[in-house]
């Protein structure tokens, strides 16, 4: 049962200390030359205030772009494995968006079901969401159309809404948020009837991604995915921001007789991705490329998973250098023979 | 950690190796620790992740029958950078193996069939394993046909088992090399797979078909195998897509809502028909 408290703004200094002396290390999204990025921070102060989405989604935090999955020594015809690398750091991530907070179900449905992969479940067990709704919205914003809202609580520890200049409306939603409240008790209050809906964003849906689910799989052979692909240049970008991009690439590095074995993201965009030794590559063009992307996310992953591969949070339109824009995409997807 | 590293790889020793062709080689590895080699079990059909410690990973199918106890053969060709790096190791050496991943030749749903194996060049290792499972369990199965290709004589892999496969009474081996491949002591056939296959033209009554070979022989030889009157849901195959992870994470082997690695290797050209072409 979700408990509901409000909380100043001004009280977070003392939450912030108490979630630090707690040993807890907290990532929030601070301005860096005008991109907006997780990072370690120790006060509220440091957190950037005027925002609509952070430049990254906080994925990295608990599926860094690179990181290590094995740590081996080699001596003449012998290796030995270590044990005990890449171990969690405890963490708070403060100011995700709604969209972000459930793009963790995405990671999870392919991170911990079958063959559960330890370092991304030892950072998601280490971590607690806590969630901040949104009160504006730019033209990418699709939440609304994928089954989000800009104040859902899926994916969030705690989730603030701020319902005036000085007040936050927090929603306690799991245990891990409960823990972080009871550091600091008295910073809460107990709720009355605030509005939370008067104070998020009006993200109008744009698309029925059920009907999108339906209609993918018999328009795999249409034109519409060499025509939208046309202008597009591979660089991965859009896998790059996503934060329900999970792909990934395996590579060695080595000094001398050490070394370790990475995990890198990865992106469906990039030719190699695919291809085999033969020469022989599945997805030759970028227009296959394109179709996977679409297909992987509305229809493959809601078919494997039960979730859609996308949380609307409209980065990869934002940040494509050619303008491909997956909302008018998915509306020309949606039109398409 | 608590729980396993599911990356983390059996460290193997290489037990033996033979040079099949100058670019192709057969490893034979034991598990170093003989406790996990004693828990390990494998089906036909799957496969693994074989590494160069500092060179990375390759994806290779399992190439001995699990009716062979205490070790695992793979058999691989020098391409890339693992493949190279492999292919310097020495007997002795230790390498990784992570596995065994993916489903299964449903061999014992085949007792009282008959068995045809078509393949070609470095498309045998995936059936050998086949071939030796049903070979060490004969009587569970009726003829086996065996139709072989490689572009020359030097390229046919595993030469000492099609010579000890030709001298069984049960088993009925087609070795052919393409035009102009041949040499002067050359006694098998000479043509492509599927013409060689027409020619010999097994029967299909009661048989399953197994088919593994690059793409153009899988084309031009699944319709002699519909001529011949096999239906599809009895012509197998193992799918070969880039694989990193071996266990549906990394995302490359994505065709359709499947994943190579996790829902296949192994699919019947029934359900490869239903398929995306991305394979």
């Amino acid at each position: 049962m979700t408990e509901k408290k409000t909380i100043k703004k001004s009280s977070l200094d003392e939450l912030f200390k108490k979630i630090k002396s707690g040993g807890k290390r907290i990532l929030a999204p601070v301005d860096k030359n005008g991109k907006i990025l997780f990072e370690e921070v120790d006060s509220p102060g440091s957190v950037a205030s005027d925002y609509i989405q952070t430049t990254l989604s906080a994925k990295d935090a608990v599926l860094p772009r690179c990181e290590e999955m094995l740590r081996f020594k080699t001596e003449q015809s012998a290796v030995a494995i270590e044990e005990n690398f890449n171990t969690p750091e405890p963490t708070v991530i403060f100011g995700v968006r709604p969209c972000d907070a459930r793009s963790f179900a995405v990671m999870n449905a392919v991170y911990t079901k079958e063959y559960p992969d330890v370092f991304f479940k030892s950072k998601i067990d280490n971590t607690v969401v806590i969630g901040v709704s949104c009160a504006k919205s730019d033209e990418y914003c699709f939440c609304t159309s994928v089954n989000g809202s800009p104040g859902s609580t899926e994916g969030s520890d705690i989730l603030l809404t701020p319902i005036n200049t000085d007040n936050y409306l927090a929603e306690i939603l799991t245990d891990n948020g409960k823990a972080i409240v009871s550091l600091a008790p008295e910073l809460f209050t107990a709720a009355g009837n605030e509005d939370k809906a008067k104070s998020l964003a009006d993200v109008k849906i744009q698309f029925d991604v059920k009907q999108l689910e339906k209609k993918l799989p018999g328009i795999f052979d249409s034109a519409v995915w060499i025509t939208q692909s046309l202008r597009c240049i591979g660089c991965g970008t859009c896998s790059y921001v996503c934060p329900a991009c999970t792909c990934f690439d395996i590579q060695d590095e080595t000094d001398g007789s050490k070394g370790v074995r990475l995990r890198c993201w990865d992106s469906c965009g990039f030719g190699q991705f695919t291809l085999h030794t033969s020469g022989h590559n599945p997805r030759e063009v970028q227009s296959q490329r394109w179709r996977q992307r679409i297909m992987h996310k509305f229809s493959y992953q809601p078919d494997q998973l039960q979730v859609v591969g996308c949380v609307g949070c409209g980065r990869c339109s934002r940040a494509c250098p050619v303008d491909m824009n997956i909302l008018q995409h998915i509306k020309d997807i949606l039109e398409a023979q | 950690m608590e729980e396993k590293n599911v990356y983390q790889p059996y460290l193997m020793r290489i037990a033996s190796i033979i040079e099949e062709t100058p670019d192709v080689r057969t490893f034979r590895l034991e598990f170093i620790n003989e406790s996990e080699g004693k828990n390990f079990k494998f089906n036909a059909g799957q496969f693994g992740e074989y590494s160069v410690f500092g060179e990375g990973e390759s994806t290779f199918c399992i190439a001995s029958s699990p009716t062979r106890d205490g070790y695992i053969e793979c058999t691989f060709r020098k391409v890339g950078r693992v493949t190279k790096a492999l292919a310097s190791r020495e007997v002795g050496d230790t390498i990784g193996f992570r596995g065994p991943y993916g489903n299964i030749f449903p061999i014992d749903q085949w007792k009282g069939k008959s068995l045809l194996f078509v393949t070609g060049g470095i498309a045998l290792p995936p059936l050998r394993c086949v071939i030796w499972n049903s070979l060490d369990l004969r009587d569970n199965f009726k003829d086996i046909t065996i139709v072989y290709g490689a572009r020359s004589v030097q390229d046919l892999v595993y030469k000492h088992e099609l010579e000890e496969w030709g001298k069984r009474g049960d088993v009925k081996l087609i070795t052919t090399v393409d035009p102009g491949g041949e040499t002067k002591e050359w006694k098998g056939e000479v043509g492509f797979v599927p013409v060689v296959l027409e020619k010999a033209s097994p029967l299909s009554a009661n048989t399953i078909a197994l088919l593994c070979g690059p793409p153009i022989m899988i084309k031009l030889t699944l319709p002699i195998l519909t001529k011949l009157g096999f239906s599809p849901e009895n012509i197998f195959t193992t799918l070969e897509n880039r694989m990193k992870c071996g266990i549906g994470k990394c995302g490359r082997c994505n065709v359709g809502k499947y994943f190579v690695c996790k829902d296949g290797p192994v699919f019947t050209f029934a359900q490869v028909n239903q398929l995306p072409p991305e394979y």
